[in-house]
């Protein structure tokens, strides 16, 4: 369980932003931090980890005092033990990466779990070579792998899967769900991407300029419509066309490009790079076995 | 034939002050990239005023100050039986104050220039801020610290009017290379002084030859 009252001044892109939030995540939680650049998510995982001080408030873990702004109490990040995935990496550039690895190892753990950490997150052929040489997705491995060496309960993962393509994405959402319940794991994310926020997460949190304005299961944030579709898919509009008196919409879902046709008044405010959710009732699935 | 005890002792001079300089520079530096201190732009220019002053301005203020004809200067020679002018220790005092800029300047950059995410990962990974500062952050501007080390080493060879004030020109003790070439320049000794000149000339030539060759990654192969 993670209990969080905090309050910060932020110097935001549009001035001195005052962050103000309670939230409490249960543990064994995968929960979502969703929201525009500059809404205080970052400097909530900041806050956490330790590496910001917060002005004013509370942070409770698993029923120890992280941090109390009356009591005075603020543990430094290394006493924290938080798996952090930072933005960039952050991976050690003079070091290879199993060396990476062996750095994040605290002085009385055996280092055996470094060698289930390379077999699960598949870094054998790569544990010898300098991060510089790797590519996004590896780097992003090794980063994940990194930052569970230390057996954390809580692993905060920045945007981790943003500037990877989408096929890479959606192998490492599998290895992310899988971590998350093999070592029991309670996982903070920041995403922009709805399909990774509807595929990991039990709950979302909105903020927008410091405050938390929505919160629930990614269905009660997302859908504002009621809908009983039976099949449903989000998936981000790539263009939009004219076709005598209809528009053809063509999105892409995952990794297929799918053409939907739309309505004047549905295109209305609709354009390229929006998140949209499709829906398909009338009609019955074919089911086929797959050889 | 050639006396080469002013370039031995130039070296000699080079290498310590050189040594003292890594071990107070990378403290300073470190402390000057990370302080919110308001003291850090005096301290800041205190660094860099070797840069700007004239050599003898501040060789003619060590003379006052360790002069035991002066209170600081009494008392170190009283406490601590040390008498820094005309001495090498005073050599060496007066030379990690004139090289300091160009040992801390490439170092502080160096440490600026790191992203504070691979400290800030250190730290979350339960390592001290010692640990990560050895283990992290200096092996990733090893390049910085090499150019410090170069040109500190180099702008101690160069020097002259510092240890001219504070050293004077004493064979064997304080007499280094760059003097006695003013040396024999007076005594008309002209041929001795050219082949002193050359010498540095040659060397300090090497010296920055080396830096810009590894900085520019033309030593990649046998430089990790």
């Amino acid at each position: 369980m993670i209990t969080l009252d905090l309050s910060k001044k932020l110097a935001a892109a549009t001035g001195a932003m005052q962050l103000r939030l309670q939230l409490s995540i249960e543990a064994g939680q995968l929960v979502t931090l969703y929201g525009k650049s500059g809404a205080g998510k970052t400097s909530t995982f900041r806050m956490l980890a330790g590496l910001l001080q917060p002005d004013d408030g509370r942070i409770e873990v698993a029923g120890q005092t992280w941090f109390d702004a009356p009591r005075k109490i603020n543990l430094t990040p290394q006493q924290r033990k938080i798996g952090y995935v930072f933005q960039d990496y952050a991976l050690f550039p003079n070091m290879t990466i199993r060396e990476n690895l062996q750095f994040a190892v605290p002085k009385n753990q055996n280092a055996k779990i470094i060698a289930e950490l390379i077999e699960f997150m598949e870094l054998g052929q790569l544990q010898n070579r300098k991060p510089l040489t790797l590519s996004g997705g590896q780097k992003q491995r090794v980063a994940l792998a990194r930052a569970l060496v230390q057996q954390p309960k809580i692993l905060l993962l920045d945007e981790p899967l943003s500037a990877l393509d989408s096929s890479i994405r959606l192998k490492l959402q599998d290895y992310l769900l899988q971590l998350h319940q093999h070592y029991e794991l309670t996982t903070i994310l920041i995403s922009h991407d709805l399909g990774e926020i509807f595929k990991l997460s039990d709950r979302v949190y909105q903020l927008e300029a410091g405050q938390i304005i929505a919160q629930g299961t990614p269905d009660e944030i997302f859908i504002q419509k009621k809908v009983s579709g039976k099949f449903k898919f989000t998936g981000e509009v790539l263009k939009i066309e004219k076709e005598e008196i209809v528009y053809i919409v063509t999105a892409l879902v995952h990794t297929n490009v799918v053409k939907v046709i739309a309505q004047t008044n549905e295109v209305k405010d609709l354009k390229v790079g929006d998140k949209v959710m499709l829906v398909s009732k009338a009609f019955n699935p074919m089911l086929y076995k797959l050889a | 034939m050639i006396d080469w005890t002013p370039l031995i002792l130039t070296f000699e001079l080079a290498l310590v002050t050189t040594l003292i300089l890594l071990v107070v520079s990378i403290p300073l530096a470190y402390w000057l990239v990370h302080t919110k201190s308001r003291w850090k732009p005096v301290i800041e220019t205190l660094v860099s005023m070797p840069l700007v002053l004239p050599p003898t301005v501040l060789g003619f203020y060590f003379l006052i100050a360790f002069s035991p004809a002066n209170a600081f200067g009494n008392w170190l020679q009283t406490n601590f039986g040390l008498k820094l002018v005309f001495s090498f220790v005073g050599l060496v005092l007066a030379s990690v104050i004139y090289s300091l800029p160009f040992m801390v300047h490439p170092i502080q950059a160096g440490l600026a220039n790191l992203p504070s995410s691979l400290a800030e990962a250190a730290y979350v990974l339960g390592k001290s801020k010692t640990t990560t500062l050895f283990k992290v952050q200096l092996p990733n501007i090893k390049t910085s610290l090499l150019t410090g080390i170069v040109l500190a080493f180099a702008h101690t060879v160069g020097e002259f009017g510092v240890v001219l004030m504070i050293g004077g020109n004493i064979p064997g003790k304080t007499k280094v290379a760059s003097i006695a070439i003013y040396d024999e320049v007076e005594a008309l000794n002209y041929a001795a002084a050219n082949r002193y000149s050359f010498i540095l000339f040659s060397i300090s030539f090497c010296i920055l030859l080396f830096v810009y060759l590894i900085n520019g990654g033309y030593l990649k192969k046998f430089w990790k």
